[in-house]
């Protein structure tokens, strides 16, 4: 599917409604404390579709994706998924009907085996149930075909070498590669990877990119949170910008670029208005030196 | 007048060998014998005479009645060892007096070959509702000022637990014994060296404090640099807890022993309770060491250097905290704060091996009430615990009074998992 | 020093009931921290509902003793399900000090006065296990090699309890090598991952409390039985310290580590009593540094010792696997 069809048919503004949207959120809010970390008044996603979920530090992206997929809870608020309501559900079961998160700070079960690790992921097992587990010939055959399928993404992901290595000895770039595949195990319908690309090599970037894209091939919705502009501006079909908890701009990456509000929110809301278009450009280069700069910090913290 | 009342019991008890070795002295069969007496709360004891008392043996049949005489004493013979029963026939009693025990007015008991056996049946004045009300409500105001005293006991010791979790996250097991170790060293400094008791607990603090700093420098500061994991740690201050306490039994014995000075104080009365001034003394120590505490905690360098590494130990370090030292320094503090905290369980209930283990589910349960983590949060939930679990003794059997405790807790970590001042946790 | 009888008072210990009922109890703890990095301190809470299950069903109601077998086993799981409800979706912490605090409840209430009449109070009960021994197919006299002679009463116990062993090991084998294990050991290494991948974390963690209890409460059986008494005070917190070092020993996450644990500590708990008393006997430890009552003090204080040098320098046990243990410290 060309990417660009459903796009030239949505105005750039925040909360535009979309042709075909898998994930419609309305009024969902999260305070902590005096703080209002997410105060989302409406926004959809398209199905199919890579949007990427971008703000500064802080802005709400992380407490946004606990609070979709159940492992956290609203103040206020309702989403459905695929027309389903599923405010109150159990993070479980969000994943189960076909809505799987990764983590900013991944989680890989160290004490796991890298194989071990992938088939968890798979669901419906028949294994899982108490009762079977005691008798392995039920289960035996489906576990050898979640082997192989494991195996596969493994091969992907360039993780075949480690796959009887435990899952903490991996590097941190690795792990990320582990988590997102593991995700995939689950075979949802959309995937939301909490910044997927931190701390992973540029080449490594490249291909972890390709991989995403082959997820939209395949039918799949990807939600990403990523602070580096370029990935962004790479995959993404639409991106979704947060600041203080609240969406204040939609639209394709290259008309995020433009929008003085995205720049403010990163530059901070003091900052004057521009008043050539010089200037206006000068501040343009400087807001992306500061998302580099972010990005370049970003990845020097990674273990 | 409750504690009047239970002076008296005592007395009565003091009195049971006398009597028995009478009994001992008396040839002839098995019998009964007594004397019903009413203790007021002033002046001599009072006999009551024309009170009846119907025996029968154990398997219900009847054995006679005999009626208390001028005296107030009373005695039957019985026809033989066994069971029997005795039953004070509370109608036969006089207006304004009564059973302090409604429960007690029957006895259940056995008799030797040859025994004559006395029987208590405690009697005080009769109350009017009214009084019955008063009679609780000061019995409530007397639990709740031991309730208070016990709950600032367990804070003071609780504060070192949550700060010691709270900058290294270790769930120190073996906290109790700090406690122990410090009621044992201040009885050896006061006792065996003869120290006034005043003098012993301030060295005893010391003395703790360095024990303190000596466990975090010798064993918890190495196991964190090898990178030991958390719950190691835990099992490994499990192992301490046994190694000290049975330390302690080999070294200490198993016997519980008082303190030099003020080991028996008698109670003075103010308003509806009474009260030994040791408990006064202490109470007024524990709240004015505990607001020292906060204020250490609240304004000084080292005390909001605490809470920064509690809070936050990563950023606490990239701002130039030397998070090393604050731990060290928590270590010491923490000790010195259960050292003191065990003197003074030692001379409410005096000193023995394992009086720190008994405390600590009880600092647990402060720590857990309060949100694990936060000082000020151990130091409410434990005059919670402390209060709660001498408040149920109106209600439950005494015996039963740390069940009741435990259960709250479980029960206010179903409503507020976080504690009354935790935060939740994030994810993600 | 007779060193064989010091030899072969260990080696019976090491293989006579209580090592097995202390396995038994082990492996559930195992079951719970080993595999599903459950806190469970209060372990000794199951043992006593099993020791307390069967004798007062026999004692007090005047059932027939199998009848306790149910009965036990159905307050194991009340009791697991009173525990977890509240807990198990709170950190692991709380659930530590929830457990800890019940099984003191349990003992609390046991020993109460008010539960005399259940219970038999602090003097607990005895005289339940006669129907256990009526079924005892070995005959009557010795059995065994040298110093190490057991009754056949002894024996029937010790067979059953190590068969006991053999069945449930068996069992955590085969559960711990299915995709219902691998489910528990990924709660224990990140329950949130666990969750973000389908699995229901509390039903896994309740599944895991429950049956670990349960071998809890079966270890309660065979003590109660091997004992022929119950008495509250033995069911009391440092006997779950005990079970943690036992699986500590063996090596955590082990399908036989508890067993392995549980003998070598009943083995080595037996060698430092019997050799100290002889030391102190013969004169080698003069009795101003030792007396009688503080030999039983000593091993408990070698006890601490051990368990807390094991932690530190071989923290996977005998079994263990380092590089497993490597990856704790994050
Ligand atoms: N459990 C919590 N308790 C208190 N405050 C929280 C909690 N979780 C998040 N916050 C606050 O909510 C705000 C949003 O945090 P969030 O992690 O969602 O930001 P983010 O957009 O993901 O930032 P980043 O790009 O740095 O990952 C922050 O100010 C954060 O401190
Ligand atoms: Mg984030």
């Amino acid at each position: 599917m060309p990417t660009d069809t459903w796009v030239d048919g949505v105005t750039p503004e925040p909360g535009v409604a979309k042709p075909d949207p898998i994930l419609v959120v309305d009024g969902v809010t999260r305070r902590f404390g005096g703080l209002k970390a997410v105060d989302v008044e409406h926004v959809e996603f398209q199905r199919g579709a890579i949007t990427a979920l971008i703000g500064p530090n802080g802005a709400g992206k992380t407490t946004f994706f606990n609070l979709l997929t159940g492992f956290d809870r609203p103040d206020a608020g309702t989403w459905t998924f695929d027309g389903r309501r599923m405010a109150g559900m159990a993070a479980h079961k969000v994943a189960r009907i076909g809505m799987v998160r990764t983590f900013q700070l991944t989680k890989a079960l160290s004490r796991l085996t890298v194989m071990e690790n992938m088939k968890l992921g798979a669901t419906k097992q028949k294994g899982e149930s108490f009762a079977r587990a005691l008798l392995p010939p039920l289960w035996r055959k489906q576990e050898r075909g979640i082997e192989d399928r494991a195996a596969d993404l493994l091969a992907r992901f360039k993780l075949d070498n480690k796959r009887d290595d435990f899952a903490g000895t991996l590097s941190g770039g690795q792990r990320k590669l582990l988590e997102m595949a593991r995700a995939l195990m689950v075979q949802p319908d959309i995937v939301m990877l909490d910044e997927p690309m931190a701390g992973v090599n540029p080449a490594l970037t490249q291909s972890l990119l390709g991989h995403v894209k082959d997820l939209r091939t395949q039918g799949m919705s990807v939600l990403f949170v990523e602070h580096d502009m370029d990935v962004v501006r790479d995959i993404s079909d639409w991106v979704v910008v947060m600041a203080e908890g609240k969406i204040i701009s939609e639209g394709t990456p290259d008309h995020i670029g433009q929008d003085r509000k995205v720049i403010d929110a990163y530059l901070g809301a003091s900052h004057d208005a521009p008043t050539t278009p010089e200037e206006e450009q000068r501040q343009l280069a400087e807001a992306e030196a500061a998302l580099d700069a972010e990005t370049a910090e970003r990845e020097q913290l990674q273990p | 007048m409750i504690r009047i009342l239970v002076l008296a019991a005592m007395g009565c008890v003091l009195l049971l060998p006398a009597t028995a070795a009478q009994a001992q002295q008396q040839e002839g069969g098995e019998a009964i014998r007594g004397t019903i007496v009413q203790r007021p709360e002033e002046g001599d004891p009072v006999p009551v005479p024309g009170v009846d008392i119907a025996v029968t043996t154990g398997d219900g049949e009847d054995v006679g009645t005999v009626t208390t005489a001028e005296d107030g004493s009373y005695a039957l013979e019985l026809p033989g060892p066994g069971d029997y029963s005795a039953t004070l026939v509370a109608e036969t009693l006089p207006e304004d007096v009564q059973l302090t025990d409604p429960d007690r007015a029957t006895l259940e008991f056995t008799i030797r070959p040859g025994q004559s056996r006395p029987l208590l049946y405690p009697l005080g004045e009769a109350e009017s509702v009214g009084g019955r009300f008063a009679a609780f409500m000061s019995r409530a105001l007397q639990l709740a000022v031991e309730g208070i005293k016990f709950g600032l006991i367990i804070a003071m010791t609780a504060v070192g637990l949550s700060l010691i979790f709270g900058t290294t996250g270790l769930v120190n097991f073996a906290h109790g014994e700090l406690v122990t170790f410090g009621a044992i060293a201040a009885w050896i400094i006061n006792v065996t060296f003869g120290v006034h008791f005043f003098l012993a607990a301030i060295l005893a603090m010391g003395v703790g404090a360095l024990a303190g700093g000596l466990l975090d420098r010798g064993l918890w500061a190495p196991l964190r640099r090898r990178g030991t994991g958390l719950i190691a740690m835990l099992v490994i201050s499990i192992g301490l807890s046994i190694l000290l306490r049975y330390s302690f039994l080999y070294f200490f014995g198993g016997r519980t022993r008082p303190y030099g000075q003020y080991a028996v104080q008698r109670a003075i009365e103010i308003g509806p309770i009474g009260i030994a001034p040791k408990d006064i003394i202490a109470i007024v120590l524990s709240l004015l060491v505990l607001v020292g505490v906060g204020l250490i905690l609240q304004r000084t360098k080292i005390g909001k250097a605490m809470r920064a590494v509690a809070d936050n130990r990563d950023l606490a370090e990239s701002s130039g905290i030397n998070v090393e030292r604050v731990i060290l320094f928590v270590w010491a503090f923490g000790a010195a704060l259960a050292t003191l905290g065990g003197v003074m369980l030692g001379l409410g209930e005096q000193v023995s091996w394992q009086m720190g283990f008994q405390l600590l589910l009880l600092m647990f349960a402060g720590v857990t009430l309060g949100g694990l983590g936060t000082a000020y949060g151990a130091l409410l939930g434990s005059i919670v615990v402390g209060l709660f679990i001498q408040m149920s003794t109106l209600v439950i059997s005494p015996e039963l009074k740390n069940v009741g405790a435990l259960l709250v807790l479980i029960f206010i970590l179903l409503v507020r998992p976080q504690g009354i001042l935790g935060q939740a946790e994030r994810v993600g | 020093m007779n060193w064989e009888f010091i030899l072969g008072r260990s080696l019976s210990s090491a293989i006579g009931s209580d090592a097995a009922v202390f396995a038994l109890a082990a492996i559930g703890l195992n079951l719970h921290f080993g595999y599903t990095g459950l806190l469970n301190f209060g372990q000794v809470a199951f043992m006593a509902l099993g020791a307390y299950g069967l004798s007062v069903t026999v004692a007090t109601l005047g059932l027939s003793l199998w009848w306790g077998i149910p009965i036990g086993l159905a307050l194991s799981v009340t009791l697991a399900l009173l525990l977890g409800l509240p807990t198990l979706r709170l950190r692991a912490d709380y659930l530590a000090i929830v457990t800890i605090a019940a099984s003191e409840i349990v003992r609390f209430v046991a020993r109460s006065v008010s539960m005399r009449g259940v219970t038999g109070g602090s003097f607990g009960l005895s005289g339940f296990a006669d129907e256990f021994y009526a079924v005892n197919p070995i005959p009557g006299g010795s059995y065994g090699f040298g110093v190490v002679q057991f009754s056949a009463r002894a024996l029937w116990v010790i067979a059953v309890a190590w068969g006991l062993v053999a069945i449930i090991s068996l069992m955590v084998y085969v559960l711990m090598h299915s995709p219902w294990g691998r489910v528990l050991r990924s709660i224990r290494e990140d329950e949130d991952a666990a969750r973000s991948l389908g699995k229901n974390v509390y039903s896994y963690k309740m599944q895991s409390l429950v049956l670990g209890g349960l071998f809890g409460t079966i270890g309660g059986f065979m003590y109660a039985i091997s004992q022929q008494s119950v008495q509250p005070d033995t069911y009391s917190t440092p006997v779950t310290f005990y079970c943690y070092a036992i699986i500590i020993l063996g090596g955590t996450a082990r399908v036989l580590g508890p067993v392995l644990g549980s003998m070598i500590f009943w083995g080595l708990l037996s060698f430092t009593d019997t050799a100290l008393r002889q030391a102190v006997g013969a004169g080698y430890i003069p009795t101003a540094i030792m007396d009688g009552t503080q030999v039983g003090q000593s091993r408990f204080v070698l006890l601490g010792l051990g368990l807390m040098l094991l932690m530190i320098f071989r923290p996977q046990g005998i079994l263990g696997d380092r590089r497993e243990i490597a990856l704790d410290a994050h």
